[in-house]
C-alpha cells in the first residue's frame, strides 16, 4: 500500500523554525511506523535524523508524536492509523534536529530521584527473600524503558518544565514499593516538593501514553499517599 | 574537536561495559563511550534468562552447567573458560539480586528458574530448571540494574558518542577517536587501557533479532588495526523469530512448555531430539525447522515457517511468565498467543564468534594467546571461547556479567601500574579522511541499497546451511559490495545527528565482517554447531577441532587456526 506521511521537520544548521514535508513511501499494511521512516531515510531523504534502536519496543529510543499521540514508531502498525500519518518530536523537550529531543534533563530529574537499591545492612551469602507477593507489589513500574512518552505527554510538564515528571516518579515507585529498598525515607522527601509528585494534575495522559502499559497515574497515586502516611 | 585523558576508556554501555565501569572505577579515572544512551543497549531485549546453577528447585551442580556449555558448543568451547564461567555464574547472579535486580520469586522467596535448551541435569538425562529469569525482562531488568549502580557509583557517560577507530602506540592500545552524534565532531580519548563491549552483528543478515546498531563496531575496529576476530563463522540461529520481522520470542516459551508444529500439527522436535525434544539447542532446533520448512511441511500459502503454539499452556502462565512476548504478538501479528499457535521462523541472533581474549578479557592476538597490552574485550564482541559452536540459552547474559566484571576488574588492576604510551602522530587522521570520503564523495551509491543487498545475500548464502558454492559467490558478491561502497554519495552533508554518516560506518563495519564470516565457514570443511556445512555433513574432529583466527591483510581474509583447551569433557558424538 502507498503510505503518506507528514513529516515535521528541523535544521538547526540551516533553519531558524521547523517546517512540513510530505512524503509517500510503498509499505506493507502490517509495517511498523518506523518502517515507513527508515524507507524515507534510505530511499527519499537522508538527511532525515532520529533516534530508533531494537526496533521492538523495548530499548525506548523512538518515542514521537504520531498523529498528534505520544507513541514508540517501531510500536504502531501503519494500517492501523489514518493517513496521512503525521510525525513530530516529542513536546516540552527542545528539539535539536527533525525528531530528536534533547533528553539531558530528563535523565537529570531520573537521577534526582536516587535510582537505584539503597542498601543499609549487609549483603547475605545468598540471594535476599522476597515474597512473590512483595515482588509483585512493585511490578507494574520495573518496565519503564524511559522513552518519555510520558513525561512528554503531560500538561502539568508542559506548562512546568521544573516538574520531575511521570518517568522519573515511576523510577521512584520502582524502589519504593521493593521491599528490599532501604532509602524510601529520602526518595519520598525528594518527591514531596514543589516539583515533585504534587504538581501532578491526575490528567492521565502519561497512562494513554506509555508504550508498556504502566498504570503511570495509579503509581503516581501511591506515591502521593505514601508521602501522606509518611511511609509506604 | 576535544581530547580527553582517562585511565581507562570502556566503549559499549550494555551488560558488559557497565559491569566493567562497576569494577573498573573502583581503581582509575574511566569512562563509558557508547553510540546510544545506555538503557538503550541491546541486553535490554534479552527474555528468558541467565544460567546459574543456583539449585533452588531441583539439585543442580555448575559442573553439569559446564558439560552443557562445552556439548552445546559441540566441543569448541575453551574448557577452562567455561569453567571460570559456570563457576563463577552463581555468585554473580546472588550480586545481580544484591544490586537490586527484580527476579522473579519461588513461593519460598528465592529466585525463580525454569528450563531452557541444552541445559540438563546430570551430563545429559533430562531438563533441569537453571535458568533465572525475571518475567520475560530478563535483560532489560539487568541492563536497569546495573545502570542503576553505575549512577549509584558515579561512572562517568560520554552518551551518543560513536567510536570509529582504536588508537595503537608501540603495539598497546592507547585510545580511540569518536564522533560525537549531537555535533559530529570527532574527539580524541586518550588512555592507559580501552575495553570494547559493543555487541554484536546481527545486521549482517536480513531477518534477525538484533537491534539496528548492532553493526559489529568494536569487532570491525579492532580488526582493521590487526587485531584477528575468532570463529566468525559460527552465527547463531535463533529458532523462534517472528515469521518475517524476526523478532525475538524467548526459548522461555518452550520452557514454560510450549511446542514446535509443522503443517501437519506433528511436534516434529520428537524425531530430531527424542530426550529435549523442544527444549533441544538452538542450532539443532533452527537446522529441523529449516529441513521441515525444504521437505514441504511448512505453513502458510509459501510454506515458509512453522507454529510455536503455547495454547495448551495456562493463559495465567502466559501472562504472568511471558507477558512481553504476548505483548509482541498481540502487537505485530494480531494473535492471542493463548488461543493461537504463533509463526516464527529462525532469525540471526547472536555472534559466537568475536575478539579473541583469555578469561581475564584480555584480548590475544596469536595462536599462543599472547595479550595485547591495554586491550580489553567482553560480552557479544569477544570470543572467550564459552560458547564454542553454538551458545546455550542464557549464556549470553552469563557471559556479558562474569566477563564483564572479570574484565572491568583486570582492567582497573593494569591502570593503576602502567604509564600511558605516547599517542601516535594525528591520531585522527585516518578518520577524518574516512569521513571525507564519505561526506564529499560524488558517486551514486546508497548506504540502504548496499546493506539490503548484503543482508540478503547473506541470509541466503551463509546462514543456516552453507555449501561451498553459495560461500565462494558471497565473497564473490561481498567485493562488489565493497567497491559500490568506495562509490557511496551521501544526501546528508550536516553535521549534527547525521546519522546517515553514522549508518555508513556501520555498513562499512558489516561490510568487513560479512567477508570473514563467510571466508571462515569457506575454509571450515565440516559441520560444527551453527556452522552446517552441506557438503560436509560431519563433525570433523581430527582437521577442525580448533579455533579460526582471522586476520586482515589488506582486502583479504588470512585463516591461521589456534587450539582448544579441553580439560574435563573430551568430544564426543553429540546427541540429546
Amino acid at each position: 500500500m502507498q503510505v503518506h506521511f507528514k513529516i515535521l521537520r528541523f535544521d538547526p544548521e540551516t533553519a531558524a523554525e521547523p517546517h512540513w514535508e510530505s512524503y509517500e513511501v510503498e509499505m506493507e499494511p502490517t509495517d511498523r511506523v518506523l518502517d515507513g521512516l527508515e524507507a524515507i531515510k534510505g530511499l527519499r531523504d537522508g538527511t532525515l535524523s532520529l533516534r530508533r534502536s531494537c526496533a521492538h519496543g523495548i530499548c525506548g529510543s523512538d518515542a514521537m508524536l504520531i498523529n498528534g499521540q505520544n507513541r514508540l514508531a517501531c510500536k504502531v502498525l501503519v494500517k492501523n492509523v489514518k493517513q496521512p500519518i503525521t510525525i513530530e518530536p516529542m513536546r516540552g523537550f527542545k528539539v535539536l534536529k527533525d525528531l530528536v529531543v534533547d533528553m539531558s534533563g530528563f535523565f537529570a530529574k531520573y537521577r534526582s530521584i536516587m535510582p537505584y537499591l539503597v542498601e543499609n545492612s549487609e549483603r547475605p551469602d545468598k540471594e535476599r527473600l522476597q515474597s512473590p507477593h512483595d515482588r509483585e507489589r512493585f511490578d507494574d513500574t520495573t518496565k519503564c524503558i524511559l522513552c518519555g512518552a510520558c513525561t512528554t505527554s503531560c500538561p502539568s510538564f508542559w506548562s512546568n518544565p521544573d516538574y520531575v515528571g511521570p518517568a522519573a516518579i515511576v523510577q521512584a515507585h520502582r524502589f519504593i514499593f521493593d521491599s528490599r529498598d532501604q532509602g524510601k525515607e529520602e526518595r519520598l522527601k525528594v518527591l514531596n516538593t514543589q516539583d515533585g509528585v504534587w504538581r501532578c494534575r491526575t490528567i492521565f495522559n502519561c497512562v494513554e501514553a506509555c508504550p508498556r502499559g504502566i498504570n503511570v497515574t495509579r503509581a503516581i497515586g501511591e506515591v502521593k499517599k505514601a508521602i501522606a502516611r509518611g511511609k509506604t | 574537536m576535544a581530547s580527553y585523558q582517562f585511565d581507562g576508556i570502556i566503549v559499549g554501555a550494555g551488560g558488559a561495559g557497565l559491569m566493567a565501569a562497576l569494577q573498573a572505577s573502583k581503581s582509575g579515572k574511566i569512562a563509558v563511550l557508547s553510540k546510544l544512551y545506555p538503557t538503550r543497549s541491546h541486553t535490554g531485549t534479552a527474555q528468558g534468562g541467565i544460567g546459574a546453577a543456583l539449585g533452588n528447585l531441583e539439585e543442580d551442580h555448575w559442573e553439569w552447567h559446564m558439560f552443557d556449555t562445552v556439548k552445546g558448543g559441540d566441543y569448541l568451547v575453551d574448557q577452562d573458560a567455561a569453567e571460570v564461567m559456570c563457576r563463577e555464574a552463581v555468585d554473580t547472579v546472588y550480586e545481580l539480586e544484591h544490586m537490586g535486580l527484580p527476579f522473579s520469586r519461588n513461593p519460598n522467596g528465592t529466585i525463580a528458574q525454569r528450563p531452557f535448551g541444552g541445559h540438563t541435569r546430570e551430563y545429559g538425562k533430562g531438563p533441569v530448571r537453571r535458568a533465572c529469569y525475571a518475567a520475560d525482562r530478563t535483560g532489560h531488568m539487568i541492563l536497569q540494574t546495573v545502570y542503576q549502580q553505575c549512577i549509584k557509583q558515579g561512572v562517568t557517560f560520554f552518551d551518543e558518542y560513536h567510536v570509529v577507530d582504536l588508537l595503537v602506540s608501540n603495539g598497546a592500545a592507547c585510545g580511540v577517536v569518536a564522533i560525537e552524534i549531537a555535533t559530529g565532531e570527532l574527539h580524541t580519548f586518550h588512555a592507559k587501557a580501552v575495553m570494547f563491549a559493543t555487541g554484536g552483528s546481527g545486521r549482517m543478515y536480513k531477518i534477525t533479532s538484533n537491534a539496528l546498531t548492532l553493526t559489529g563496531d568494536g569487532m570491525a575496529v579492532v580488526y582493521r588495526r590487526g587485531v584477528p576476530l575468532q570463529d566468525m563463522e559460527f552465527f547463531q540461529f535463533h529458532p523462534t523469530g517472528i515469521y518475517k520481522m524476526g523478532i525475538l520470542i524467548t526459548e522461555g516459551a518452550r520452557g514454560e512448555g510450549g511446542i514446535l508444529r509443522n503443517s501437519t500439527g506433528e511436534r516434529f522436535m520428537e524425531r530430531y531430539a527424542p530426550t529435549l525434544k523442544d527444549l533441544a539447542p538452538r542450532d539443532m532446533v533452527s537446522r529441523a525447522i529449516s529441513i521441515e520448512l525444504r521437505e514441504g511441511r511448512g505453513i502458510g500459502p509459501q510454506k515458509d515457517y512453522v507454529h510455536l503454539d503455547l495454547t495448551h499452556l495456562d493463559p495465567k502462565v502466559i501472562h504472568e511468565k511471558l507477558p512481553d512476548i504476548t505483548d509482541f504478538v498481540e502487537t505485530y501479528l494480531g494473535i492471542d498467543p493463548v488461543k493461537a499457535p504463533i509463526p516464527i521462523q529462525p532469525t540471526a541472533h547472536y555472534a559466537m564468534g568475536g575478539i579473541p581474549t583469555n578469561f581475564d578479557s584480555e584480548v590475544v592476538i596469536d595462536e599462543k594467546r599472547t595479550p595485547m597490552p591495554g586491550l580489553y574485550a567482553a560480552g557479544e564482541c569477544a570470543c572467550v571461547s564459552v560458547h564454542g559452536a553454538n551458545r546455550l540459552g542464557t549464556n549470553s547474559l552469563v557471559d556479558i556479567i562474569v566477563f564483564g566484571r572479570r574484565g572491568g576488574k583486570a582492567l582497573g588492576e593494569f591502570v593503576k601500574k602502567a604509564a600511558f604510551q605516547p599517542m601516535p602522530p594525528d591520531p585522527e587522521r585516518p578518520t577524518r579522511e574516512r569521513m571525507a570520503r564519505l561526506m564529499e564523495g560524488q558517486g551514486t551509491e546508497s548506504v540502504k541499497a548496499i546493506r539490503d543487498q548484503m543482508q540478503a545475500e547473506m541470509m541466503d548464502k551463509a546462514s543456516v546451511f552453507r555449501v561451498e558454492s553459495d560461500l565462494t559467490k558471497v565473497l564473490e558478491i561481498l567485493k562488489g559490495l565493497r567497491d559500490r561502497y568506495g562509490r557511496v554519495r551521501l544526501q546528508d552533508r550536516g553535521r549534527k545527528f547525521n546519522m546517515e554518516l553514522l549508518e555508513a560506518f556501520e555498513l562499512d563495519h558489516l561490510l568487513e565482517l560479512s567477508q570473514v564470516t563467510a571466508a571462515g565457514a569457506l575454509a571450515r570443511k565440516e559441520s560444527r554447531g551453527a556452522h552446517s556445512r552441506e557438503d560436509f555433513p560431519k563433525r570433523d574432529d581430527a582437521n577442525f577441532l580448533k579455533h579460526t583466527l582471522a586476520f586482515k591483510k589488506g582486502a583479504d581474509v588470512e585463516l591461521r587456526y589456534k587450539p582448544v583447551s579441553i580439560t574435563r569433557f573430551q568430544p564426543q558424538e553429540r546427541k540429546y
